[in-house]
């Protein structure tokens, strides 16, 4: 015969268990949206892109490349 | 034949139980006042960074609550208001909340600071060690002043809300804060009129513990009296206006008019008609704050049409 385990404990784990996981998960979305708002308004950011900045969004030219403009 | 019974006492914790580790009640005012905070202010923040914010700074608040939860867990048990609390009824561990209290905080500073900047998740920061520590583990269980100087953990929401707007602090924000902190010690007091028992089999050293209810009575009238000219004020800044000074003339005329019947009152007439004036006067003063705080918000909707303002 199965084991049929129906108690008030079950329920307070299922509860748990589904508000943790959908608070982590509302909390992800959050971030997300965030992130976006934040990349798309072009708030303070550092590119990573090997370029020498004197001030962030002031790309300087390469070593050798700044005199041989016509 | 042998019939077993097992009777498990069901004492695990549902999710709800850790959603009133961080005293939903007190978040929702917090949620209110910051949000006032950061829309009265004269910068706009994207919707998305507002809305993380506020939200932020409620978590904070939960989490305070949650440690709050954690260190005053021997005087809830003993206190009828508090010990269905989740920690003295025996359904969340008093180390759970402490770690749910730390993990949060951390997380509520960490993402303010990325969502809106430093100084706001400073304040917040402060408003958590300034609850937790100062408040709940020094000044509660020492002096009768408590709520005054602890008041400032529940004023300093609006002042972050307007720190996520502007990344700064100004005359306005000073005066929100101060509204709040000057509100709390009567709002409470009034509280702790008709709920002195419970104090007193705490061991809390309220006011109405340490020196009796006709001092108490007399701390009302006098903070309320003070409180007066610091809502008012609030009205004349740039953030006022005509709604908002009319709104708290009325009301401070309110609020003053309960502080004076709180005390003349003789406490074998309280008594005889079971706290009826400072019930009433408890529940106004919750409407008072809730009151001025919209209408805060009704001049801000009127200043954004060209309305309102001096």
């Amino acid at each position: 015969m199965a084991i049929r385990a129906e108690h008030e404990i079950h329920r307070r784990r299922l509860s748990r268990n589904l508000g943790v996981g959908l608070t982590l998960g509302a909390f992800v979305v959050l971030v997300f949206l965030l992130t976006v708002v934040k990349i798309t308004r072009g708030d303070p950011m550092q590119g990573f892109d090997h370029t020498p900045e004197s001030a962030p969004g002031v790309a300087q030219p390469a070593a050798g490349q700044g005199s041989a403009a016509p | 034949m042998t019939d077993v019974h097992v009777t498990a006492d069901p004492k695990e914790a549902g999710f709800g139980d850790y959603v009133q580790l961080l005293k939903p009640r007190v978040m929702s005012l917090v949620v209110f006042t910051a949000a006032v905070g950061l829309l009265v202010a004269p910068q706009g923040v994207h919707p998305v960074v507002a809305v993380a914010s506020i939200l932020f700074i409620a978590l904070g608040a939960g989490a305070s609550g949650a440690l709050n939860m954690w260190w005053d867990a021997d005087i809830d048990a003993v206190m009828r208001r508090t010990s269905g609390r989740p920690i003295p009824a025996g359904r969340v561990e008093a180390g759970e909340a402490l770690a749910i209290g730390l993990a949060l905080s951390g997380i509520a500073v960490v993402m303010l600071g990325l969502a809106a900047n430093l100084l706001a998740a400073g304040l917040l920061a402060f408003t958590i060690f300034f609850y937790a520590v100062i408040y709940s583990m020094w000044l509660k269980r020492w002096t009768p002043q408590n709520i005054v100087i602890g008041g400032a953990a529940g004023a300093f929401p609006p002042m972050i809300g307007w720190a996520v707007a502007t990344g700064g602090v100004g005359i306005e924000s000073i005066l929100m804060f101060a509204l709040i902190f000057m509100w709390t010690p009567p709002h409470f007091w009034a509280l702790a009129l008709f709920m002195n028992a419970d104090y007193e089999k705490a061991g809390v050293p309220m006011l109405t513990v340490t020196h009796g209810k006709r001092v108490t009575r007399n701390h009302v009238l006098v903070y309320t009296i003070l409180l007066a000219p610091v809502a008012m004020g609030l009205g004349f800044t740039g953030i006022g206006g005509p709604v908002y000074l009319a709104t708290a003339a009325v009301l401070n005329a309110g609020f003053l008019w309960g502080a004076l019947a709180i005390w003349r009152r003789d406490e074998t007439v309280a008594q005889a008609d079971g706290y009826r004036v400072e019930k009433r006067v408890f529940t106004f003063s919750l409407f008072y704050l809730f009151l001025h705080f919209t209408a805060l918000l009704v001049e801000a909707a009127l200043h954004s049409h060209g309305l309102g303002a001096w």
